[in-house]
């Protein structure tokens, strides 16, 4: 007979790193992760490095080199003022993943919180909340932003919680939703018995089990943030002229589409391929939390 | 030559791992089941016992598909029938009948409608004849008035009841074969021992041969003609009910029989060591070798055959068997002496009542209490130091409830609650200071639930030190190591996650937890009934071991009376949310006085095939207590009349010591017993 139970082995702990690292590996190892997340990191380097690395001024206008199709100078073409679309495709992705990031960063966070709050304490609170909720829900977001900008600008110090305040809203009911599972398990009673505030109950047993949940429904919200903010670029409040941007440059080219369509693919092209990259990994991303989460007892 | 309805021949049964090995979870089995034969497997959690039952119906879980080997039935192998030539036997030749039958009814189906479907299913019978036959078949498992119980939802009908249904449906085609998965594990004992006997007799009447499946030697004692013990997906003992149940020969059925509590023996029963193996742990030798007491080089090198022993229909896979004969079956590993009860008062439940009714706004204005129906009532227990009380009751006596009022999680109606001499405990959790918190710690049934999967070990036990003693630092993870040494762990634990520990470990960490707080009373909640038996009797010993170390005091609830005999010293007996007996373990289990401790005691299944049980009060479910009167009116055996609906019974108290409540004079119940 062999004890088992005396050794005296001290196991290693599993860092964040390693936590981190196995989702990775897991995301990576499914093609649709694989191609979402190679899509979205690319689009976040050339956002980073384009002023670098761009061949022309976005904002040099040339009146002699007006909508010319793609050639070898001008890789996309130029578009009606003469500016190069190459130049521009590159670094209109740069204020609107910077809104946006930031934007799904407050939205988390306000989200998140407010819904496991409301998800734990319940009664009266939950209820007036939710429905506040409810109530901003039942508003076009378009109308609520528009209205936002016009009053206040539209810089990105509005933009970026303007668009955080409303997309946090969907992932209030998610992470509320998520508590619901939560609340009724043994080792929040167990916390509650012991003595913990509402707090602490929060943030040490609540979050880990909520958070990812919280973080896929962020990634989805990402996606949606930056349609959003494409779509105010494109009616004109989002960046003004002449900073290049997606939503805008679709808008300037709109009406020139029929003979001159290369000054609105590329941008259609970038904006439409960065949102299915944030899709595809956002999806990836569950899954692969998802395997994390079934890992069941060896006994 | 007696006809064999079942033929298993080296069935082996396995999933493909991660890195594409193939793990069996069935390995080699070899059986037949025949015509009017029931047969009992029994084993632990994941020894393959459910897999095996949905085998002999051609079916395998998902992941899962058959390695090796035949199931023949009727000179056809079901494992290779193709789907269509499945559904004709599967439901009409061999049926199944479910865990939980609760789930396994469509809520929003007339019972009656669903019976229909199967009999429309497997029969030729025309309309009128199938009504016929529903009202026939719900008689059959004694349903009473089945017209009546046809045209009723599944919701309406108690847990038995729905079991009951779900056992008409299996007869409706008539099978050769019957398949029951741990049919009574989610029922109360007395539905339990109602539902066994109505298979005994349905066996006897049918002459269906069926399949018991059970974690519960007790329940298989009481309809097997054969018993198979399965362990780590193999067969290692094959044999008569009484050989098997009686004088076991191999070493993990003997270990098995005797860390099961039972009632005729009071004491902690016997633990045995180590954890099953996993399934991909690939062993030349005997599967059962690290836990055997037996175990010689031998059986670690080479792997025991499936052997019939001469002169008898057993088949025992061991090496060793003939040297268990001489070993002692029942022995107890600890008697618990009877302890030094202190006088001093730990807490005090002054006449306590809870209700889950909502008091409508007038009376929470007028400050009264509406509810007739109370949930608990006039509860009123003295529990002193370094004691262990049980709280004994059937699903819906307020035990639970009880348990949670005093950790303050639910506020009391009426009455006290006591701490130590004169500290009275505000009935809200967050109005109790820091120093009552941690005097009164809880353990939880089910340490899935109650350990946070996204913690590990340490973060886990560090929750009450933080909190209570402000520990921090170096000081934290050595107090964290001390509670793992006190809980027999060691500290390569400490940074493990709770999916990571099996079921006992899992227990473990949670009875450290709340040690941590170091409390002076803990509230442990049918703490063992998630467990397998084996491990049960280890998390029973740990906690009469600390208790012995730290003086600390027990309420120890649960449903399981057999367990509670073993650890307890004093009992009390609930029923409908109204204390019927309380006394010392010894007289309680010895005298049972009240009707329905009568009734529970008679209930309880113990592993022999000749210890039937006694069914005195028939096993319908009440939904309330009643506004008067003595709340055991509606089942009672012995009412004597209008006083027993009208009047609360008093209390009388026995020589032995127990108190009673009943209007029957003590003495009269006494010689009443049989």
């Amino acid at each position: 007979m062999k004890n088992t139970e005396l050794e005296t082995i001290e196991e290693k702990q599993i860092s964040t790193f390693d936590r981190v690292s196995e989702v990775l590996i897991a995301i990576f190892s499914r093609p649709s992760g694989m191609i979402g997340f190679s899509i979205v990191i690319l689009h976040i380097i050339i956002a980073i490095i384009s002023p670098l690395i761009v061949p022309y001024d976005y904002k040099e206008i040339n009146s002699l080199i007006m909508l010319k199709p793609p050639n070898e100078t001008f890789f996309f073409g130029t578009d009606q003022l003469g500016r190069d679309v190459f130049t521009r495709t590159l670094m209109g992705g740069r204020i609107a993943l910077f809104v946006t990031f930031f934007g799904t960063i407050i939205a988390i966070a306000w989200g998140g919180f407010v819904g496991i709050f409301c998800g734990l304490v319940g009664g009266k609170i939950d209820d007036i909340v939710m429905r506040i909720i409810d109530a901003f829900l039942a508003i076009p977001w378009i109308l609520a932003m528009l209205l936002i900008v016009v009053i206040l600008g539209t810089s990105t110090q509005v933009l970026i919680p303007a668009l955080g305040f409303f997309y946090g809203k969907g992932i209030v009911r998610v992470a509320r939703a998520a508590t619901h599972d939560v609340i009724a398990r043994d080792f929040i009673m167990a916390a509650k018995a012991r003595g913990h505030g509402n707090f602490s109950i929060i943030w040490n047993e609540l979050l880990p089990n909520v958070r990812d949940a919280i973080m896929v429904e962020g990634a989805m919200r990402w996606s949606w943030m930056l349609l959003a903010f494409s779509s105010l670029s494109f009616l004109g409040f989002g960046v003004s002229p002449p900073t290049p941007d997606w939503g805008l440059m679709i808008s300037e080219g709109r009406g020139l589409m029929s003979f001159a369509y290369w000054s609105v693919i590329a941008p259609i092209v970038a904006l439409s391929s960065l949102i299915i990259g944030i899709n595809l990994s956002a999806d990836a991303f569950a899954k692969a939390l998802g395997i994390d989460r079934t890992q069941k007892a060896p006994v | 030559m007696r006809e064999i309805i079942q033929n298993i021949k080296n069935l082996s049964i396995g999933f493909k791992s991660q890195d594409g090995r193939e793990i069996a979870i069935l390995k080699n089995i070899s059986t037949s089941i025949n015509r009017g034969e029931t047969v009992g497997i029994v084993g632990e959690s994941g020894s393959g016992k459910s897999t095996l039952a949905l085998a002999m119906m051609g079916f395998a879980k998902q992941g899962l598909y058959p390695i090796s080997g035949e199931c023949i039935y009727k000179s056809k192998n079901l494992l290779d029938l193709s789907d269509r030539e499945l559904e004709k036997i599967r439901g009409k030749q061999i049926a199944m009948i479910p865990q939980n039958a609760g789930q396994s009814l469509t809520p929003n189906l007339k019972i009656g409608y669903q019976v229909e479907e199967t009999l429309k299913l497997h029969t030729k019978f025309d309309a009128n004849e199938r009504s016929i036959k529903i009202t026939e078949l719900l008689n059959k498992v004694r349903l009473p008035s089945p017209n009546i119980m046809a045209q009723r939802y599944p919701h309406e009908l108690s847990g038995g009841q729905q079991q009951r249904v779900a056992i008409a449906m299996a007869l409706a085609g008539n099978p050769d074969l019957l398949l029951l998965d741990e049919p009574t594990t989610g029922l109360d004992v007395t539905t339990q021992a109602h539902v066994l006997e109505l298979l005994n007799e349905i066996a006897k009447d049918t002459k269906t041969s069926m399949v018991y499946v059970s974690h519960d030697l007790g329940a298989i004692a009481q309809v097997s003609h054969r018993v198979i013990v399965m362990y780590a997906g193999e067969i290692v003992l094959d044999g008569d009910v009484r050989q098997v149940l009686r004088s076991p020969l191999h070493p993990y059925a003997h270990g098995l029989l005797n860390s099961i509590p039972k009632l005729s023996l009071p004491g902690l029963p016997a633990a045995m060591p180590g954890t099953p193996p996993q399934p991909d742990e690939n062993s030349k030798g005997c599967s059962f070798y690290e836990r055997c007491e037996l175990a010689i080089d031998r059986c670690n090198s080479s792997k025991p055959e499936l052997k019939s022993i001469s002169n008898s229909q057993t088949k025992v896979r061991c090496f060793r068997h003939d040297k268990l004969e001489e070993k002692e079956l029942n022995k107890k590993a600890d008697l618990i002496l009877p302890q030094k009860s202190s006088e001093q008062r730990v807490l005090n439940l002054d006449n306590i009542s809870i209700t889950y009714a909502r008091q409508s706004i007038l009376d929470q204005i007028l400050n009264r209490f509406s509810d007739k129906n109370i949930t608990v009532k006039d509860i009123d227990i003295d529990i002193k130091k370094g004691e262990t009380i049980a709280l004994v009751g059937e699903s819906g006596s307020g035990k639970s409830t009880i348990l949670k009022s005093i950790a303050g999680l639910l506020s009391i109606k009426e009455g006290k609650i006591n701490f130590k001499e004169d500290v009275n405990l505000s009935p809200d959790v967050r109005h109790r200071t820091n120093a009552q918190l941690r005097s009164i710690q809880l353990i939880f049934q089910n340490p899935d639930e109650s350990l946070n999967p996204s913690h590990t070990v340490e973060e886990i036990l560090s929750q009450p030190l933080k909190l209570y003693f402000g520990l921090n630092g170096k000081e934290l993870k050595n107090s964290i190591i001390d509670l793992l040494k006190k809980v027999r762990l060691s500290g390569k634990y400490l940074y493990r996650y709770p999916r990571q520990l099996s079921g006992g470990e899992k227990q473990r960490i949670a009875v450290a937890r709340a040690f941590a707080a170091k409390p002076d009373l803990i509230l442990c909640d049918e703490v063992t009934s998630a467990l397998d038996v084996s491990v049960q009797a280890a998390v029973l010993k740990l906690l009469q071991d600390l208790k012995n170390e730290l003086g600390t005091t027990y309420i120890f609830v649960s449903h399981d009376l057999a367990v509670v005999r073993a650890i307890s010293d004093r009992v009390a007996v609930l029923y409908q949310g109204r204390l019927c007996e309380i006394g010392p373990s010894s007289a309680v289990y010895k005298y049972p006085s009240h009707p329905y401790t009568e009734v529970l005691l008679g209930a309880v299944l113990e592993p022999d095939p000749d210890l039937k049980p006694k069914l005195a009060a028939e096993d319908i479910v009440e939904e309330k207590p009643p506004e008067n009167g003595c709340s055991f009116q509606g089942r009672c055996p012995r009412v004597i009349g209008e006083k027993c609906f009208k009047e609360t019974p008093p209390w009388q108290i026995s020589n032995q010591g127990n108190a009673i409540r009943c209007h029957i004079n003590i003495k009269d119940l006494l010689k009443n017993q049989s």
